[in-house]
């Protein structure tokens, strides 16, 4: 009995509110926008028993996924939030690799320290460090001023509210993410295995590029998932650093759902992005899966 | 060992100062005179008073304080369960499903749980306030204790638990006597992880507070939208600072103790 109580009460919880919801998105994703509250169609009528299940299920169609193809908007969202997504991806890994290598190589008495380092800005507040950038990054923020001091440039260089300044949000709160798999991966390196390289004649960098690489592989992935993931559905941050012309689908589906109030739409961008998640969820897993085969 | 060397020392410090850099601006600039957040004017601590003033903060602090003691609770409890259920449950009905749902929380997108929760919300005819919130923070933050739980638990010797069992433990007290005491400093920092995301949390809490209940974030969001202002610097420094001296702490807490179980262990080695 205690057993069953055990399982239930976390497995209902999670069924009331994670299963039961996102099937409510999918039911709605399905129906028609209509002005009333709630303001879609149609509504499931239980007290007229199974005719009102069924003419219920005969009102559902795929008309807003057709509506979505057609309109180049979503689609244009969809493409241009894999590219920031990715781009993102890789330029966090190219800021992220270097810190996670540097951090192995240092001496074991710093390692905690480093590590705490890393860990920190995790803990902060997330839109806090979002909002950071919106002053550097303004017209007369410190990154112009700074750049107009030194001389490199003479008028003030145009950041926030564009992509570039979406890639350098995301690298910077996403940052720690990359470099705990990867230093995890490097830490476990054999050193003696890049001296074998050495001895039998590999140049320093050549010896990188065929021993420590393929040997942080499974951190690198394992990064880049939880960095690529994330960043697909971001709206935080397209918000507030991004431009008018910065089109990523978690903003397009706050955007549907608060300013155009179209729930069936914002529901099928939903489904939507939910099925381009699942190709790389299912790859992550995979690899998480094959490095706790290779762990043990 | 390889010399430490200027490639890895540069790579050090330009990483850790592009982590740093804004929020050590951030801080400063929290300090500034001028009401322009660019220009430095003199040092002043006139933003922390007129944030203490200013109730819309104080109101949304002490909402964002509820939610989070409320869902890190009763999420690391479900959490817990939920580990338990997934490390020492055995087969059951079902066991797929609920390891699914255990994970899929984990990487689902923010704006996708914050809207199918809304949907529900508005499906059953709950009003939105505080206690939607809870709802929907407990519900995601358990999946993150679970994890972090069960991790702990797949590592510990279950013989101890069988150990308990035999000497006439019923199988509740060995959990309580036996389990919980080991497994203890996972669940604390799950707690501190669900109470760190709920506080944090800005998409969900926006999708199912409802106009009754706005969070800190909702209200910062809403003001870092006009732009930047000192006031929110303000209490940026001041929610960093917290953090900080929570990390930090916990952080010499958790050395200490693995130090002095690594001096028992000895001890314990030394006497048999």
């Amino acid at each position: 009995m205690r057993r069953f109580i055990l399982i239930a009460v976390p497995y209902l919880w999670l069924m009331a509110l994670f299963l039961v919801p996102f099937l409510i998105v999918l039911k709605i994703s399905l129906s028609d926008i209509a002005l009333s509250i709630p303001p879609y169609t149609p509504q499931l009528d239980l007290s007229e028993g199974w005719d009102g299940i069924k003419s219920f299920l005969s009102q559902l169609d795929f008309e807003n996924f057709t509506f979505l193809t057609q309109d180049p908007l979503y689609w244009r969202a969809y493409v241009s939030s894999l590219q920031i997504a990715l781009i993102s991806t890789v330029l966090t890994l190219l800021v992220g690799y270097p810190i996670a290598y540097a951090m192995a190589q240092a001496p074991d008495e710093w390692r905690p320290t480093l590590l705490l380092l890393v860990i920190l800005p995790f803990w902060t507040s997330f839109l806090i460090r979002v909002y950071s950038w919106i002053g550097i990054l303004s017209n007369e923020g410190f990154l112009n001023q700074f750049l107009l001091w030194t001389g490199i440039i003479s008028t003030p260089l145009t950041i926030l509210n564009t992509n570039t300044a979406v890639y350098i949000g995301i690298v910077y709160t996403y940052l720690p993410f990359m470099i705990l798999p990867i230093y995890s991966a490097l830490e476990k390196m054999d050193g003696s295995l890049l001296e074998a390289a050495e001895d039998l004649g590999c140049s320093r960098l050549s010896a990188f590029w065929l021993v420590t690489i393929p040997l942080s592989k499974a951190g690198i992935v394992a990064g880049c998932f939880l960095v690529f993931i994330p960043a697909l559905g971001e709206f935080v941050i397209p918000s507030l650093l991004g431009g008018s012309d910065t089109l990523m689908i978690g903003k397009v589906l706050w955007e549907e759902f608060f300013s155009n109030r179209d729930w069936p739409v914002a529901s099928a961008v939903a489904v939507i992005l939910l099925l381009i998640l699942v190709v790389p969820i299912v790859l992550f897993q995979r690899n998480e899966q094959k490095q706790r085969e290779v762990d043990q | 060992m390889r010399r430490f060397s200027w490639f890895n020392a540069t790579s050090l410090t330009v990483g850790f100062a592009f982590l740093y850099l804004p929020m050590l601006i951030l801080i400063i600039y929290s300090f500034n005179e001028s009401r322009l957040v660019t220009v430095w004017a003199g040092f002043s601590t006139q933003w922390y008073g007129s944030l203490l003033q200013n109730q819309s903060f104080l109101d949304a602090a002490w909402v964002t304080v509820q939610v989070a003691v409320a869902s890190s609770t009763i999420a690391t409890i479900l959490g817990t369960m939920g580990a338990y259920v997934l490390v020492r449950g055995g087969r059951f009905m079902g066991r797929t499903l609920f390891s699914g749902m255990i994970y899929a929380p984990l990487v689902m997108p923010e704006v996708i749980t914050g809207l199918s929760l809304l949907l529900l919300f508005i499906g059953i005819g709950l009003d939105r306030g505080i206690f939607t919130v809870v709802l929907a923070h407990t519900t995601f933050s358990m999946c993150f204790v679970s994890v972090v739980v069960s991790s702990r638990l797949v590592s510990f010797d279950k013989s101890l638990e069988e150990a308990a069992l035999d000497l006439g433990c019923s199988p509740f007290d060995a959990f309580r006597l036996v389990t919980l005491p080991i497994i203890a400093p996972a669940v604390i920092s799950g707690w501190l992880l669900a109470f760190t995301l709920s506080l944090d949390d800005l998409v969900i809490a926006s999708f199912t507070a409802g106009p009754s209940a706005t969070t800190l974030p909702i209200r910062i969001f809403s003001a870092v939208r006009m732009g930047v202002s000192p006031e929110i610097n303000a209490l940026s420094t001041i929610m960093i600072a917290i953090v900080t001296v929570g990390v930090v702490t916990a952080s010499i807490i958790s050395k200490r103790s693995s130090l002095a179980q690594q001096r028992d262990e000895q001890a314990a080695a030394r006497a048999s």
